[in-house]
């Protein structure tokens, strides 16, 4: 058997019904060098107390549930693993900047509001039968968006923008990326339809390059590059509108 | 109690339902749907596929070569129209995604790259890196956002079909944010549930992977088919179960036993040549790997870790580049989670439980005997994987069957009405008491992870790699009595908004009567095939006896009744599964 010793986890609690604050708890739990926090959240909910509520799905950091902050910082908590997080205690909280649903759940709405706005599908650039097969699509042409197709919208960026923290309407930092991955692929030519999003007030000029979004991002999408690459195709747009005739997008 | 009345409701929004949805709103755009999912679609448990997706893609390649692949795989015990159909629309639906804009892999010449697979004679596993489900997820969810017909049901958990005058005519759900109930009334309901891996201890599945359809359709007296075919994926996180896709081998990858051998060899699947052919060595089919593993570790010749006995899955000879490109969240698990760089180091590995080749019984059309109910995707029963699915059948096996159950039930809904919203609504009522009940009971006495231990720890001991009756037995009586006990299952949250225990609660009841379908379906199989293994005398396939789906009916309060029917049987005769060298032979003589 694996060692066993165990650890304090503070939960920040909170329930829309009974609180109007929330308040901190405080569990003992064993842990043994791999439990990662998820473990530990699912040994309270098992063991201990069935009241507190969070997401989780996969164990593996690809299906997105489980993010929330972790000793002030966002992370998946099944990605992250008690034996970093030592002597404790370790502190759980709802991933910040979001309306709390209930102890560690957020409100995913407005993000997924925000992900359905953007158009984030192929817009072809010349239509295909599906009798021609696949467009083609280089290896050198795939790498220039595949890095920003690996987001798993797990909102981490956002709970680590101070941007979004300030500004709920501010599009962010992930849906800017999944914008940005349409964008780059060789295969689209929707872009012009996406310009109204970046150039929007709440659209890429928003953001103030902290670059804290991409530090937390558990899949290393880097959306502060996508954004800093949203920023020049949203300032080519504006000049190229004083240069007319009618120029059509780049 | 709100009441939305749509055409279509499809349950579950993985890689099936949500390319049924698309199905539907692309081909009856007045046709409204309702997408329902107890989680935001793109946590679907598609997400964790890794590996890949078949169709047959290179000139060398045939449709005849991935039938014949499918039918051995499966023992025989394939519905071969199925198949052929199968087979025939793989490509199409890829070719589809990726008109979509899904990642694939690419080769250098802009066409889509494929990779070499267990149990496939050619290399026709379409691939993103090792995020294929992933990405297939994304770009079916994102996809679905173009159509307006298509009203999403986010966080909203399936707790019961509406069955009347003989046919299903809704669902009942809690919105789980309130806890309130909804009915949605429709005139069909397609399953996209997704598979049942929970029901066991050590598994790949994500903890969302309940079997609620399959249970669903159970309860409404739908047969559950061929549910004692259960797959144990080979190379899986001691401990945990995650998975290392089945393209850590198609890469190269080798097993090793605590002597460093390759031990595949020993059980008919050698020759073990450096880069190994395929349907050889490590590109075996799954059932034969776990199978193989479980000889070694009787003959005490695998490595004791601190999660059990293992072997080890060696990539250190493909080099840390081509790890990074083509296996890189493999990479990244194991860096992270076991401390291992597999470029260095071999990792430790054992079988899990993967996927369930059984489910709701369904017609090549998708339809099951309840008038209205469809059902796609690994709930379903539609007959490609037999008794042992070939990896990487099933993603593409989301495609071409979720469109199917879309044009099918569009077409269904197209010549019925909707039925009095009256009686529905007092059946939802009903059904919604009986749903309360479990938040409110009093003397209750047993925890719902207790319970959910002790079934997970049956299933493993009695119902796994090799099973005996004796064994069965002992799990389909310890299932009895913890269905017993789940009566007195009692809870510590007894609020409506996000009660995620009172959901955990339903969902025990939805994986107990699942797990009873598989022990029940496996007691009464009397045969070995397939990752069905007997040892007490039943070693052998017996064609005569058992070339035939089991078919497992619900009856409350009593044990399933095991039934069983047809075999659809076109142009393959039950023959031998020949891997390994005996494969160019088989060729040979062929």
């Amino acid at each position: 058997m694996a060692e066993q010793r165990t650890v304090e986890i503070q939960v920040l609690r909170y329930h829309p019904q009974h609180d109007e604050q929330p308040a901190w708890q405080s569990y003992k739990i064993p842990f043994s060098d791999d439990t990662s926090v998820l473990q530990g959240l699912l040994y309270i909910k098992d063991e201990i107390d069935g009241t507190l509520s969070f997401r989780w799905s996969c164990r593996m950091a690809i299906c997105g549930s489980c993010g929330m902050m972790i000793n002030g910082k966002p992370q998946l908590s099944c990605h992250t693993f008690l034996r970093d997080l030592l002597p404790g205690p370790v502190r759980i909280e709802a991933l910040a900047h979001f309306p709390v649903e209930r102890d560690l759940i957020v409100s995913a709405g407005g993000f997924v509001g925000k992900l359905e706005s953007i158009k984030p599908y192929l817009l072809p650039r010349e239509p295909r039968a599906l009798a021609a097969g696949e467009y083609l699509q280089t290896p050198e042409e795939l790498e220039r968006y595949e890095q920003f197709s690996a987001c798993i919208n797990c909102m981490l960026c956002y709970a680590a923008c101070p941007e979004f923290g300030l500004n709920a309407d501010f599009v962010g930092p992930g849906v800017l990326a999944l914008l940005h991955r349409y964008n780059a692929d060789s295969r689209d030519g929707g872009r012009a339809e996406r310009m109204p999003v970046l150039n929007a007030e709440e659209g890429v000029w928003t953001c103030m390059a902290v670059g804290y979004c991409s530090e937390v991002c558990p899949k290393r999408v880097d959306p502060a590059h996508a954004v800093n690459q949203n920023k020049a195709t949203s300032a080519a747009d504006y000049f190229l509108r004083f240069l007319g005739p009618k120029r059509g997008p780049l | 109690m709100d009441t939305f009345t749509v055409d279509i409701a499809i349950v579950g929004a993985g890689g099936a339902g949500l390319r049924a949805a698309i199905a539907v709103a692309e081909s009856h755009p007045a046709l409204t749907v309702a997408l329902i999912s107890k989680v935001y679609p793109m946590r679907s448990h598609t997400v964790a596929a890794e590996g890949g997706a078949a169709a047959v893609t290179l000139g060398q390649d045939t449709l005849e070569d991935h039938f014949h692949d499918t039918v051995a795989g499966g023992d025989w015990l394939c519905e071969q129209d199925v198949v052929e159909y199968f087979v025939g629309h793989a490509r199409e639906e890829l070719v589809q995604l990726e008109h979509w804009g899904c990642p694939w892999s690419r080769r250098p010449d802009g066409r889509a790259n494929v990779r070499a697979f267990g149990g496939m004679k050619t290399e026709r596993t379409w691939f993103a890196a090792d995020r294929t489900g992933f990405h297939m997820l994304h770009t079916l969810f994102q996809t679905s956002i173009r159509y307006p017909s298509i009203r999403r049901f986010d966080e909203h958990f399936c707790v019961d079909l509406i069955v009347e005058g003989g046919r299903v005519q809704g669902v009942l759900v809690i919105e789980i944010a309130s806890g309130d109930f909804r009915v949605i009334q429709a005139k069909a309901v397609i399953i996209a549930t997704g598979g049942a891996g929970r029901v066991f201890r050590e598994n790949t599945n994500g903890g969302i992977v309940t079997g609620d359809g399959m249970a669903l359709a159970y309860r409404h007296g739908v047969p559950l088919r061929d549910m004692e075919f259960v797959q144990y994926h080979p190379t899986c996180m001691p401990g945990t179960g995650l998975l290392f896709t089945e393209a850590c081998r198609g890469e190269g990858g080798f097993l090793l036993n605590r002597a460093g051998y390759r031990y595949l060899q020993d059980y008919g699947l050698g020759p073990a040549e450096p880069t190994p052919r395929n349907k050889a060595m490590e590109l075996g089919p799954r059932d034969r790997l776990s199978q193989a593993y479980w000889h070694e570790r009787q003959r005490g010749r695998t490595i004791s870790a601190p999660h059990g006995e293992v072997v080890h899955l060696d990539l250190r000879h493909l080099g840390e580049a081509r790890l990074r490109e083509r296996l890189p969240q493999i990479y990244e698990l194991a860096l992270r989670y076991l401390g291992i760089d597999p470029s260095r180091e071999p990792i430790p590995v054992l079988p899990a439980v993967h996927y369930t080749m059984g489910g709701i019984m369904a017609d090549g059309t998708t339809a099951s005997p309840l008038p209205g109910l469809y059902s796609a995707g690994e709930c379903s029963s539609i007959g490609i994987h037999g008794a042992n699915r070939l990896g990487s059948n099933s993603l593409t096996e989301l495609l071409v069957f979720g469109k199917v159950a879309g044009l099918e039930a569009a077409r269904y809904v197209n010549a019925t009405s909707h039925g009095d919203a009256a009686s529905v609504g007092a059946l939802a009522e009903a059904s919604a008491a009986r749903a309360l009940e479990l938040l409110t009971r009093p003397r209750a006495t047993e925890r719902i992870a207790t319970l959910r231990r002790e079934m997970a720890k049956s299933m493993e001991d009695g119902c796994g790699i090799y099973r005996t009756a004796a064994t069965l037995q002992s799990t389909c009586n310890r299932l009895a009595e913890l269905k017993q006990r789940y009566q007195r299952v009692g809870l510590d949250d007894h609020s409506r908004p996000w009660n995620t225990e009172w959901l955990l609660a339903i969902e025990l009841g939805y994986l107990l009567d699942v797990a009873q379908a598989m022990a029940h379906s496996a007691l009464e199989r009397r045969e070995s095939r397939g990752c069905h293994q007997r040892l007490d005398g039943f070693e052998q396939r017996d064609d005569a006896g058992f070339l035939r789906h089991s078919l497992a009916f619900y009856r409350a309060d009593d044990v399933p009744r095991i039934d069983y029917g047809p075999v659809k049987i076109t142009r393959s005769q039950p023959g031998t599964r020949v891997y390994g060298a005996a494969t160019e032979a088989a060729r040979a003589h062929g």
